[in-house]
């Protein structure tokens, strides 16, 4: 009895520790999206490249791709872009989502930086980054070959994600019919 | 020092409209409708600052919300659409109270589980520090006690 009056304080203590470490380990801005598993919300907007084409959501149809949410005014976009540059060599599907920019800037950012989308959306109002409960960018969806979401990444992705989470889920869905 | 109090009372008396910088002016054809875009919005949490209300933050994307909101109440749409609006993309975060289910449930009863464990503990120790009480006398130890007392009185006549 004695004992115990001074072990479990003691032990109680260190339970609260723990759990304060892990909360502090947690990033409070990575809110998981209500979206993963639907299919990719309705759109219908303009092309940043070619004003008068509209893309709908039939372009996620029948391979594995990474929609991007990106704009030319978000500095953690700069960070990541030289590694969208890379997948895209590698052969990744990326598609673009140009969120509450102008049209000057983000094009000038493509011609500067280079364009690892195979299409870039163009989202004035971010009517459509609210669908698709854009909330921080760099934002990136991996989209299957059915057009459903299977994952959402918040922040830019480093080398990191890549290998560890992205990567693999993409090899998996490409096998996928 | 008359001029230097003038100066600071310009300084907050210009600062006031910045105060509210982030909000914008609505019109609502009805106080009622104006009472639930308030009440709404400040239920509804922003996720660029999280412990902000839409209502309270000058968030780009609060800004936009709220604008939502306001379109949404405009066309006519009752209070639980717009909530529903919110959650279908952002999810249960966006709410300052969530719906209690699997996953909020210790959201929900932590706290009053907490409280249960603190009364619990706070009663073990007031127990712990509760002298037992002593037991009464027998007649030899009275005896004895009157005769102890007796002898003080002899001993220490004066005081």
């Amino acid at each position: 009895m004695f004992k115990l009056k001074f072990i479990l304080p003691l032990a109680l203590f260190f339970a609260l520790v723990i759990l304060l470490a892990v909360g502090l380990r947690l990033n409070p801005r990575e809110v998981p999206s209500p979206l993963v598993g639907r299919p990719a919300p309705a759109f219908t907007l303009p092309s940043l490249l070619k004003p008068e084409q509209s893309i709908t959501p039939d372009i996620f149809q029948g391979r594995v791709s990474l929609f991007n949410v990106w704009a030319s005014w978000c500095v953690a976009c700069r960070q990541e872009h030289p590694y969208l540059m890379q997948l895209a060599r590698e052969g990744v599907t990326l598609y673009g989502l140009d969120y509450k920019d102008t049209r000057e800037a983000g094009l000038g950012w493509l011609d500067k930086l280079g364009n690892p989308y195979r299409q870039v959306l163009f989202d004035e109002s971010g009517k459509a980054g609210i669908d698709w409960g854009v909330y921080g960018v760099p934002e990136t969806f991996v989209i299957d070959k059915q057009g459903i979401i299977r994952y959402k990444h918040i922040g830019p992705i480093t080398p990191k994600d890549w290998e560890e989470k992205i990567g693999p889920l993409v090899r998996y869905l490409e096998k996928q019919p | 020092m008359k001029g230097r109090y003038f100066v600071l009372l310009l300084f907050f008396v210009l600062s006031v409209p910045f105060v509210h910088a982030g909000i914008e002016v609505r019109e609502f054809p009805d106080a009622r409708l104006e009472q639930r875009y308030h009440r709404l919005i400040g239920e509804l949490r922003c996720l660029v600052c999280q412990n902000q209300s839409l209502a309270d933050s000058n968030a780009d994307l609060a800004e936009d919300l709220r604008d939502e909101v306001y379109a949404m109440l405009m066309a006519g749409k009752p209070d639980r659409e717009i909530v529903a609006f919110l959650v279908a993309r952002y999810g249960d975060f966006v709410l300052y109270r969530p719906p209690v289910k699997k996953t909020t449930l210790l959201l929900w009863l932590g706290p009053f589980a907490a409280l249960l464990v603190a009364g619990w503990v706070l009663w073990r120790i007031g127990k712990a520090r509760t002298p037992e009480p002593a037991a009464p006398l027998n007649e030899e130890e009275q005896q004895k006690v009157r005769k102890l007392l007796q002898q003080q009185n002899r001993e220490e006549p004066g005081s």
